[in-house]
């Protein structure tokens, strides 16, 4: 079974939030960055699948050439192969960009199944695994938590839950599914693998050849930080004095009965 | 907050380890009302402490970096956070098996177990190393691991069960108050607190902090990559946070630590990242903590390679990961040593900064000390905060000496390694001559100051045969025979030296002779005209300082010193200076050239301008003459031994000097002459001792023998402590020493760089009565008497000229005799005459 993983470089965060002095990007020089947790997931339940099944992952990113850093990071847990759509600095792409570009590269490699995650941590589009199984003409299931494929590779089952209810749909293959954190717990990345991806080679594919930038994509005008959130701690009283809010708080949230 | 005080004896800023440290031991020292603030929260604020990998190798060249650690370590024994783990230096090539030799006896000499393991050896301690891959290694038994977060709240929190301290967290000091150039309080973000006392805790924010305040500090955050590996099967069944020894693989400037189920892996060989401490975020902004920077994967990449070389199947379990990875941030300064005491700068502003885990409780201990006016219990003083001029107080030098030295973490150093970065900052108005002469320049505290000249290279013909040679490289490096050469030549005929990196005090007004008699043991109200030799003393009767002043008027004093001693050494007078005498630090304006060797008389009577007059000729006077048709102040004393002069001429005249003595000398044999000859082996022929090698806080002056036939009447400070050493046996003898073979064991003669162990003739550790070990203090070649010369204090029994004991060197002892407790060329100082 060959995977193709979609990642994307995105500024890690932790702490509180800042951004550049002209508002339009996220502070990065003490925080660095990484791919979104979805997409972490992404790429390790990709490398279970090809463990059991056979056949390898490929890693794509459309970014910078400092996405190379992102990519190498999959190929040490376990991707085979990585190719890097590179833009040019400062210039933007929404998400009918981004599909484009990508779906040339999906096209052209025969992959069974294309995971990416749910949705990009820094803008939260939730838009490019659906444009991308649509220009390639697939289907797709989204926010899926679990993936089960059949014994014999034709098609999966792709879970995801909501209120308490679990939807399960099944695709055949090719398909492109979007996961969500806690499909699994993502491994780290060993020594060894580290060292082979350091020496493995990233194609590297200019955005121009592989797709174009559509007008009317989203674009981003600027950022803004919003208000912290309210304190969620209430103090409920001191000492033995406060038991008895304290009880009452526990039985309400269903923690006794 | 209603509870935060406005008033405090002491605000320490900085809750890691040396903040904890430091309030405790203010605490046991009856400190009461002191604050420690921290803008982070506890027990973690997020300094380096938070980060540290908490282990302790005892092993240290520097005798303040052992003493320091030895306390430290003691004190986290006491506080019951200490595990010991054993710890092993593995070698991959032959220049680390003889630097792990010199390891091993440099334990020796301190008292700590150590010895020296096969590849086979290694493996049966460490069993998931790869023996083929090491020569051998190093065991010291005695390294351990730390809590040191846990060791900082024990201490934080005894100081509040003794209702010492208040403990102010999340706070930020926006500002530290100075009136008069006295520190009156500091403005936090939760309010503002007066008082007489700051310390500065605050690792790599310290240069920062300190600036609030108006003061310098050389020191500069740094990147040291760290990454956590697990989990690790072998480790599984063990108990505890560490079973086995750390690994310091050091030719790849990395350890292999256990940590529970992980193995932590550390470089100090990647490329070297210096962080501007404005980029540290707030500990609102970290993802993990303001010094857990982003891990930069690519730098460490090589370091894993040779990480999995050592331990190929532990590291290389495809199942066990990359758990953590950071970019750590920690504190470096120009020469790798904390910078402890009371800022020149502010009174009242004192730092405890850069010390890492394993001098921390020692730092704290050795401030608190410093605070309550005592002499501390470990010598600091090459870790005082003075010793830095100001051109050294710069954020490019802190950050070139980093850049340059972080590499050498693990290297192996020599004892005159030279550093490269930012040179040359400080020259002499000589240096150009210098260098048309061929000088090797060393650096002394940023000065480039000529070690030896290589227009002497013909000397080495004539004096073919006595020149000393060293056929081993090591002792080589950073050594010349010209050196011995100059040195001979110097006797025969003369040298000119030039020591205008000297420091340059002057001490003026009413109150000048009162204060400075305050501080000498010397008697100084003598006749204008007159040079006197004297030491300073601490309360102890320890040395603090070794300098000659000269009495240039009724109020008016000039005090010589040495360039690297001069920062320390103002601070020390200007601080007991009362308000009717001035301190000057004229050393820039001034330049000194020393003349000295048989013809040096000849010479000058030879310069012999219409109108010149005679120079001060009694030894020990000095005065303003004219020679050449300039204003010379000569002093007759001399530091080689032969009869000359200091000659001081404002720096903008020290060419003309020199040209004219030049001149004059040709005929007469003169020589340029390196500090190689002025600092080590004229001075060890004659048996002067420098400070910071034998003169330091530990030792007396009649432990030194420089105790004088009689005491003056003025008081002075150290006084009775000095007395009270006069009146009884001293513990140890400072006595010059030969070494009377230097053939090892390969049969290559070997000759000592210094802080070598002796030995009794049984091959025993020698310790004094107070628990001193005897090593060597200098050593160097003695060309005219033809000897390798050592200095050592030894213990009176075994002080005698003639005694035989043995020095270790690189692993081999070498048989020495006790020469002299003086001079062993010319012991009667008739050629000074």
């Amino acid at each position: 079974m060959n995977i193709l993983v979609c990642v994307k470089r995105v500024p890690t965060v932790g702490g509180a939030i800042t951004l550049t002095a002209d508002s339009r990007a996220i502070d990065t020089k003490a925080s660095g960055f990484t791919i979104s947790p979805h997409e972490e997931c992404a790429v390790e339940e990709a490398v279970r699948l090809a463990e059991r099944f056979g056949g390898s992952v490929t890693v794509v990113s459309l970014g910078p050439v400092e996405a190379e850093e992102q990519l190498r990071a999959c190929l040490a847990l376990g991707a085979a192969a990585a190719v890097l759509v590179e833009t040019s600095p400062g210039v933007e792409t929404g998400p009918m960009a981004t599909a484009a570009a990508l779906s040339s590269v999906a096209a052209s490699g025969g992959f069974d199944l294309i995971l990416l995650g749910n949705e990009a941590s820094d803008t939260g589009g939730y838009q490019v695994g659906i444009r991308l199984a649509h220009l390639l003409g697939r289907p797709v299931a989204t926010g899926a938590k679990a993936i089960t494929v059949s014994d014999d590779g034709s098609s999966l089952a792709a879970s995801r839950s909501y209120r308490g209810v679990t939807e399960t749909f099944t695709l055949p293959l090719p398909c492109v599914v979007t996961v969500k954190e806690g499909i699994n717990l993502p491994r780290y990345p060993s020594l060894p693998g580290r060292l082979r991806a350091k020496r493995a080679a990233i194609k590297r594919v200019p955005v121009e050849a592989a797709g174009h930038v559509s007008a009317g994509d989203v674009r981003m005008t600027s950022l803004r930080v919003p208000d912290a959130p309210r304190k969620q701690a209430t103090v409920l009283g001191q000492g033995p004095a406060a038991v008895p809010a304290l009880v009452a708080v526990l039985a309400e949230i269903g923690v006794i009965a | 907050m209603s509870d935060m005080p406005t008033r405090a004896s002491a605000v320490v800023i900085g809750a890691g380890i040396v903040g904890n440290s430091l309030v405790y031991h203010l605490s046991e020292l009856g400190w009461r009302d002191v604050v420690l603030v921290d803008k982070g929260p506890l027990p973690n604020p997020g300094g380096s402490t938070g980060h540290a990998s908490n282990f302790i190798f005892p092993i240290e060249y520097s005798r303040l970096m052992f003493e320091l650690t030895r306390d430290s370590t003691e004190q986290y024994k006491a506080l019951g956070v200490f595990t010991e783990s054993g710890g092993i230096e593995v070698a991959r090539t032959p220049e680390r098996m003889q630097e792990l030799k010199r390891r091993v006896t440099k334990a020796k000499g301190w008292g700590i177990p150590a010895e020296h393991l096969t590849p086979e050896g290694v493996q049966k301690l460490v069993p998931y190393l790869d023996p083929g891959v090491i020569l051998g290694g190093g065991y010291f038994p005695t390294v351990g691991v730390v809590d040191s977060l846990r060791a900082g709240t024990l201490m934080r929190e005894r100081a509040q069960a003794a209702g010492a301290l208040s403990v102010l967290s999340g706070a930020e000091v926006l500002d530290i108050t100075t009136e008069a150039g006295r520190v009156t309080g500091i403005v936090t973000s939760k309010g503002e607190i007066a008082t007489d006392n700051v310390v500065i805790c605050c690792g790599v924010w310290s240069a920062k902090v300190a600036a609030l305040a108006g003061a310098r500090l050389a020191l500069t955050p740094t990147v040291h990559q760290m990454i956590s590996v697990g989990p690790i099967g072998l480790f599984a069944g063990t108990t505890g946070e560490i079973s086995y020894p750390i690994v310091r693989d050091v030719d790849e400037g990395m350890y292999e630590r256990q940590h529970g189920g992980d193995m932590e892996v550390g470089s100090y060989m990647h490329r070297p990242i210096i962080v501007p401490p404005e980029t540290i975020p707030s500990n609102e902004e970290a993802v993990l903590s303001p010094t857990e920077f982003p891990f930069t994967a690519d730098d460490f990449d090589p370091q894993l390679a040779a990480s999995l070389e050592l331990m190929p199947e532990l590291l290389g379990d495809e199942k066990a990961g990359i758990r953590y990875a950071i970019n750590g941030l920690i504190s470096m300064t120009p020469d790798g040593h904390p910078l402890l005491g009371e800022t020149p700068e502010v009174k009242g502003l004192w730092t405890a900064a850069a010390s890492w885990i394993k001098e921390g409780p020692g730092c704290g201990r050795a401030i608190a000390e410093l605070m309550s006016g005592k002499v501390p219990t470990v010598d600091v003083h090459e870790a005082d905060v003075a010793r830095f001029y100001p051109s050294a107080r710069s954020t490019g030098f802190a950050r070139a000496r980093a850049a340059e030295a972080f590499n050498k973490m693990y290297g192996i150093v020599h004892p005159a390694e030279q550093y490269e970065s930012l040179r040359p900052l400080r020259t002499t108005p000589l240096y150009e001559r210098a260098k048309d002469l061929g000088a090797v320049f060393y650096e002394t505290a940023r000065w480039e100051r000529p070690y030896w000249y290589a227009s002497n290279e013909p000397l080495l013909e004539k004096y073919a045969g006595r020149l000393m040679e060293r056929p081993a490289e090591w002792e080589s490096r950073w050594w010349s025979p010209v050196i011995n050469a100059e040195h001979l030549a110097m006797r025969d005929g003369a040298g000119l030296v030039d020591l205008s990196a000297f420091s340059i005090l002057d001490v003026a007004g009413p109150g000048a002779l009162g204060a400075l008699q305050n501080l000498a043991v010397a008697q100084l109200d003598v006749p204008v005209g007159r040079t006197v030799y004297t030491p300073f003393l601490n309360d102890a009767g320890g040395f603090v300082a070794d300098l000659t002043i000269m009495r240039l008027g009724a109020s008016h004093f000039r005090v010589v010193t040495g360039g690297a001693d001069g920062g320390r050494d103002a601070k020390w007078i200007s601080d007991r200076l009362p308000d009717n005498a001035q301190l000057a630090d004229v050393s820039s304006a001034w330049a000194t050239i020393g003349l000295w060797g048989p013809r040096a008389g000849d010479i000058l009577a030879a310069v012999n301008r219409d109108g010149d007059q005679k120079p001060p000729l009694p030894f020990g006077t000095t005065g303003i003459f004219e020679l050449g048709g300039a204003a010379v102040l000569g002093s007759r004393i001399s530091y080689v031994g032969e009869f000359g002069w200091e000659l001081h001429v404002p720096a903008d005249q020290a060419g003309h000097l020199w040209d004219l003595l030049w001149d004059a000398g040709q005929p007469h044999g003169l020589v340029p002459v390196g500090i190689g000859v002025y600092g080590t082996t004229a001075r060890l022929e004659k048996g002067y001792r420098a400070f910071g090698a034998e003169l330091t806080p530990e030792y007396n002056p009649v432990e030194a023998g420089l105790a004088r036939p009689k005491v003056k009447a003025a008081p002075f400070i150290g006084k009775e402590a000095y007395l009270a050493a006069r009146a009884t046996a001293p513990a140890a003898v400072l006595c010059t020493l030969t070494v009377d073979s230097h053939t090892s064991a390969d049969g290559t003669p070997r000759y000592m760089l210094g802080g070598e162990p002796v030995l009794t003739l049984d091959g025993a550790r020698l310790v004094d009565s107070h628990g001193r070990p005897s090593y060597v203090t200098s050593a160097g070649s003695g060309p005219s008497v033809g000897r390798h010369l050592l200095m050592a204090y030894l213990p009176p029994d075994l002080s005698a000229v003639g005694t035989p004991l043995l020095v270790e060197y690189m692993g081999e002892p070498y048989p020495v005799t006790v020469a002299s407790q003086g001079a062993v060329f010319d012991p009667d100082g008739s050629r000074m005459r």
